[in-house]
C-alpha cells in the first residue's frame, strides 16, 4: 500500500508558541486515522499543516506526488465557517468545493455540473439541489459540506470534528457513507470525542504537542496515559465502556 | 420653450439615472446585505464625506475626494481590524465619524457660499450632471462584467472566506476589488441619494428581493427591478409634489418593501386556508 504523506520531525507553532513538535507520522492509502487529543493539543493544526495553511518552523512534509498533491486533499472544516443563513443553494455549495481545482470560478462545466449532481445523489440530497441552506436540517447541512470536500473526488480526505453539528439520527448515516468513501480516499477524522468514533475509525493517532500513532482501533485508558493523551471522555454505546478518570 | 428644455434633461437625467442608480445598487447591494456588510458601508458612506470636504476646499470635484476616501476607508476598516487587532465596528465608527468631521471641518473653512452642500447630504437631480451619469454609467458596465465573469468565485469566497482561503490565494484580491467597487458604487450614488440616504438605496431593494428568492443570482435581477421601480417612482412623484427627490426614492422603496412583504404574506396566508379546506 502506497504512502501519501510523511512527515518527519516536523514542527508547526503560532505566534502564541509551538503547538506541535517532532512529530513523525505517516497517512498511506486507505487509512482511516481518528486523530483525537485535548482541546488546543494541535489536532486542527495537523489539519492545516497538511492542508499547506501553516508551513513547519522545523522538519519537512513530503506528498508522495504520483497519487497525491494539494488539489487532492478534501476539506471539511468545523461548522462555523459558513453561514447557514447565506443565500446560497445546496448546488452552489457543493460546486465551490471545485475551488480546490480552479482556484478562480466562474461558468461552470457540464461536467463540473454533472459531477456535482452525482454527489448529490450519492449523499442522499435528491430534490434539495436548489434549496437555500437555511431551509435544511443539521444533518442535511453536514452532508452538503460533506459533499464540498469530496467533488473534486480527493484521495485524501480531512475532517474536523464532524460530529459536531449532526443529529443523532444522521450519526450513523453519516458514518456509514464514510465508510463507503474510505474505499476510494484515505480519510483523517479529528474529533475530542473517541468513543463516538472509535467504532469507524482503523487506527488513531493521538496529538498533544507530540503525536502518537496507535496501528488499531483498539485503544486502552493505559495507552492513553503513556501517549500524554487525556481524552475528555471514552464511551462507547452498545459495547462496554470506558470513562477516564479526570486528571489532576 | 426654455421650460421643456429643463423638462426634458430632468427626464433624461432621471430615467437614465435610475437604470444605472438600480443597476450598481442591486449589484453591490446583494453583495453587502448578504455578507452583512451594511455596517461597512454605512462607514464608507459617511467617511468619503471627508473627501466631499477636501475637494471643495481645494476646488476640484468633490466626487473624485469622495471615491478616494471611500476606498481609503474600506481598505482602512480591512487594515485596522485585522492587522491592528481593533474590533471591526469601532474601526468603522472611528472611520465613520473621522470622515464626517473632516468634511464638515473644510467645507466650514472654504471661502464663500457652497451652494451643493445639501445636495451631497440629501442628494438632487438638479445638481446632478452629464458627467455624473456618465460615470454611474461605466460603473454599471464594470459590475456588470465583474459580478458576470467572476459570479461564483466572488459568491464562494463570500459565502465561506476561510473555506475559500484554504485552496484560493486570491481570496484578499477578490474581497479588495469587490469593497472598492462597492465603495465606489456607494460614492457615485450619493449624487443621487445624498450621504445620509444612500445606503437605503442599496440595502432596500435586496431586502425586497429576499422575500421572493433566496437563490444569489435571482436576488441580484430582482433588487435592480425594485431599485428601477423605487427610483422611477421616486423622481415622479418627487417631481409633481416639489419635495427633494433622495428621500423620496427612499421613500418609496420602503412602502414598496412593506406592501410586497405584506401581500406576500397575505397570499401564503389564503393559500393555507384553501389547502386547509
Amino acid at each position: 500500500m502506497a504512502y501519501l504523506l510523511e512527515m518527519r520531525s516536523l514542527s508547526a507553532s503560532y505566534d502564541t508558541g509551538i503547538v506541535l513538535e517532532d512529530i513523525d507520522f505517516y497517512v498511506n492509502e486507505n487509512d482511516f486515522i481518528g486523530v483525537i487529543g485535548p482541546n488546543g493539543g494541535g489536532k486542527t493544526t495537523l489539519l492545516k499543516v497538511i492542508l499547506g495553511l501553516i508551513k513547519p518552523v522545523k522538519g519537512r512534509i513530503d506528498f508522495n506526488s504520483r497519487i497525491i498533491n494539494s488539489n487532492s486533499i478534501g476539506y471539511l472544516p468545523q461548522i462555523s465557517t459558513g453561514d447557514a443563513n447565506y443565500p446560497v443553494t445546496v448546488t452552489d455549495v457543493i460546486l465551490s468545493g471545485m475551488m480546490i481545482m480552479k482556484r478562480i470560478l466562474s461558468r461552470m462545466s457540464a461536467l463540473d455540473k454533472k459531477r456535482a449532481h452525482e454527489v448529490i445523489v450519492e449523499l442522499g440530497l435528491s430534490g434539495m439541489e436548489n434549496s437555500s441552506l437555511s431551509e435544511l436540517s443539521g444533518g442535511q447541512l453536514q452532508r452538503v459540506f460533506l459533499g464540498r470536500a469530496i467533488i473534486g473526488n480527493p484521495k485524501l480526505l480531512l475532517l474536523d470534528e464532524p460530529g459536531n453539528f449532526v443529529d443523532s439520527t444522521f450519526e450513523n448515516d453519516f458514518y456509514d457513507k464514510l465508510k463507503d468513501l474510505n474505499s476510494r480516499m484515505a480519510i483523517l477524522m479529528v474529533s475530542h470525542d473517541i468513543g463516538m468514533i472509535s467504532s469507524h475509525v482503523k487506527s488513531y493517532a493521538c496529538v498533544n504537542r507530540k503525536l502518537h500513532y496507535h496501528p488499531s482501533s483498539e485503544i486502552s485508558n493505559e495507552q492513553l496515559l503513556a501517549y500524554g493523551c487525556p481524552i475528555q471522555l471514552i464511551t462507547h454505546g452498545e459495547v462496554p465502556h470506558t470513562v477516564l478518570k479526570s486528571h489532576t | 420653450m426654455e421650460g421643456s428644455i429643463l423638462q426634458y434633461d430632468f427626464i433624461v437625467k432621471g430615467l437614465l439615472g435610475a437604470v444605472f442608480a438600480s443597476i450598481t445598487a442591486g449589484l453591490a447591494g446583494t453583495y453587502i446585505v448578504s455578507k452583512r456588510m451594511v455596517f461597512l458601508s454605512g462607514g464608507i458612506t459617511h467617511a468619503s464625506f471627508g473627501g466631499i470636504g477636501i475637494g471643495y476646499f481645494f476646488g476640484f470635484n468633490p466626487v473624485l475626494g469622495a471615491a478616494v476616501f471611500g476606498i481609503l476607508s474600506a481598505l482602512g476598516v480591512e487594515y485596522l481590524s485585522v492587522r491592528q487587532k481593533i474590533r471591526e465596528d469601532s474601526a468603522i465608527g472611528i472611520l465613520w465619524a473621522f470622515g464626517m468631521a473632516i468634511g464638515i471641518i473644510f467645507i466650514y473653512l472654504t471661502p464663500g457660499y457652497t451652494p451643493n452642500l445639501m445636495s451631497y447630504l440629501f442628494g438632487s437631480i438638479l445638481t446632478v450632471t452629464y458627467a455624473d451619469i456618465i460615470a454611474l454609467g461605466i460603473m454599471s458596465v464594470v459590475l456588470i462584467l465583474y459580478f458576470g465573469i467572476f459570479y461564483r468565485t466572488i459568491l464562494y469566497i463570500s459565502f465561506d472566506e476561510s473555506f475559500a482561503r484554504t485552496y484560493s490565494s486570491y481570496v484578499n484580491i477578490f474581497k479588495y476589488v469587490t469593497t472598492s467597487l462597492v465603495a465606489l458604487t456607494i460614492v457615485l450614488n450619493i449624487r443621487m441619494a445624498g450621504v445620509v440616504l444612500v445606503l437605503s438605496l442599496l440595502t432596500i431593494p435586496p431586502n425586497i428581493a429576499m422575500i421572493f428568492t433566496r437563490v444569489y443570482s435571482g436576488i441580484i435581477l430582482w433588487s435592480i427591478l425594485a431599485g428601477f421601480i423605487g427610483t422611477a417612482a421616486g423622481y415622479v412623484i418627487s417631481f409633481f409634489a416639489g419635495i427633494p427627490v433622495g428621500a423620496t426614492i427612499i421613500f418609496t422603496l420602503v412602502i414598496i418593501w412593506v406592501l410586497v412583504k405584506l401581500g406576500y404574506q397575505l397570499t401564503r396566508d389564503i393559500g393555507k386556508i384553501k389547502d386547509k379546506r
